[in-house]
């Protein structure tokens, strides 16, 4: 289990003149399945882009530690694993480049068997050498999950996570989520029903309106 | 960092390999723009100071066309946010800058090559002025160019703000890089053209401390 905790303080986010949502307050600790619901619009994918770092609340604050230590903002990406419809991978390589490529980037060693073993898991392990833009829409939903979890982040982000999945896919996320809730803090924003079930507590946003 | 960018602009690097982004539009560039000058001037002898001022006419044109691809096919493609969670803001400048310059680099020296052989008065008579003129200039265009293109990267209408940004943040580099290419063509001495390079490697600093204190919050939404 890992140490890690996010704290959100007071959020609140306006676009121009509209109010997105406000005095949001929440603390993850460790590990476990976490949910966002609301309805179109009600800021889910915002709100988890502001936990992931990607774009500043207007007012409040988001804290991010490992072992008590705060994170600052230039490492976090290295504690995150993100997933979310706008994530777009680089389709003029191939699946297993892409991998090595965002591990280059980030400094770690590229571990190979994790990667076979993701894409395996994903059932994507006979079309690794093949690129990007041959995949279908569900395939490179499938590559984006391999893609959060591939530098074994402590907190996983998942936005909309089934969208454009087959059954066969979304039992692979199901099972994914199931094993990696034991070691760290899962996120998931969705409307879905089934993707909520999973979750231990769910802050639905209707209510900071 | 430096190995995190290194990576960055390797993959920018067989990004471009593949996609011929840049590279294309900015050979095409220099040859239509070197041939209408020649078509222009036709059997007329071109004076050192009109050939040293359209050398860089052609070099900022050709930066025009091609060095905001850096960011603005990222922002195309919609890969900006993967690139968000794999690297920090400083990072992601510094391999952009890197695979820039080297493109500006690539570039500037082709056009040199070309205007040395196509054009009778260019001619450099200090070399080594020339080099060192040559080298800054093009730092100064490469660090102005990436930050001028991770600011129009999220705008929309790119095509028309990336000259409208440029042209006042260029000026004062690319009229004092007409100057020393001017020097170099007479023969000035290194010593007498300090004034020059000393605005010039000023210019250069003050570009990039300024672009690695605001590249934060132009990455970020």
């Amino acid at each position: 289990m890992s140490k890690y905790s996010v704290e959100a303080n007071e959020l609140n986010k306006t676009f121009g003149r509209r109010l997105i949502f406000h005095g949001i307050n929440f603390r993850y600790d460790d590990s476990g399945v976490f949910g966002i619901s609301g309805p179109n619009g009600s800021g889910k994918s915002t709100l988890v882009k502001i936990i992931a770092g990607l774009i500043s609340p207007t007012k409040g604050r988001i804290i991010h530690k490992n072992s008590d230590d705060e994170i600052i903002p230039e490492k976090l990406h290295n504690h995150i694993g993100f997933v979310s419809p706008y994530l777009v991978l680089y389709e003029e390589f191939t699946a297993w480049e892409n991998l090595n490529i965002f591990s280059t980037i980030r400094d770690i060693s590229f571990d190979k068997d994790y990667a076979k073993d993701l894409l395996n898991r994903f059932l994507l392990y006979n079309r690794k050498d093949d690129f990007i833009k041959t995949y279908s829409s569900g395939m490179k939903q499938r590559m984006k999950f391999i893609f959060a979890l591939i530098h074994h982040p402590e907190l996983l982000i998942f936005d909309e996570p089934t969208s454009n999945l087959d059954e066969e896919g979304k039992n692979s996320v199901y099972e994914i989520i199931e094993d990696k809730s034991k070691e760290s803090i899962i996120i998931i924003a969705s409307n879905d029903k089934a993707d909520l079930n999973l979750c231990t507590e769910i802050l639905d946003l209707k209510t900071f309106k | 960092m430096i190995a995190k960018a290194i990576a960055l602009f390797k993959k920018d690097y067989h990004s471009e390999l593949r996609t011929r982004y840049a590279i294309n539009s900015l050979a095409m560039f220099i040859i239509v723009a070197i041939s209408v000058i020649l078509f222009a001037v036709g059997q007329e002898k071109l004076s050192e100071g009109l050939a040293g001022g359209l050398f860089w006419v052609v070099i900022f044109f050709t930066a025009m066309s091609g060095l905001a691809r850096a960011f603005v096919s990222e922002e195309e493609r919609g890969t900006s946010l993967t690139l968000q969670l794999i690297a920090a803001p400083s990072t992601v400048f510094s391999g952009k800058l890197l695979f820039n310059i080297i493109l500006v680099f690539c570039m500037n020296t082709v056009i040199a090559l070309l205007y040395a052989a196509l054009f009778e008065s260019f001619v450099i008579k200090n070399f080594s002025l020339f080099v060192f003129a040559f080298v800054i200039g093009n730092i100064g265009l490469a660090v102005s160019s990436t930050i001028i293109a991770a600011i129009i990267a999220k705008a929309g209408a790119k095509g028309t703000l990336y000259p409208v940004l440029s042209f006042p943040i260029l000026l004062p580099l690319i009229l004092t890089s007409v100057q020393l290419t001017l020097f170099a063509l007479d023969g000035t001495s290194i010593e007498d053209a300090k004034f020059e390079l000393a605005i010039v490697v000023s210019y250069d600093v003050v570009m990039l401390t300024v672009s690695y204190m605001l590249f934060d919050f132009i990455w970020k939404d």
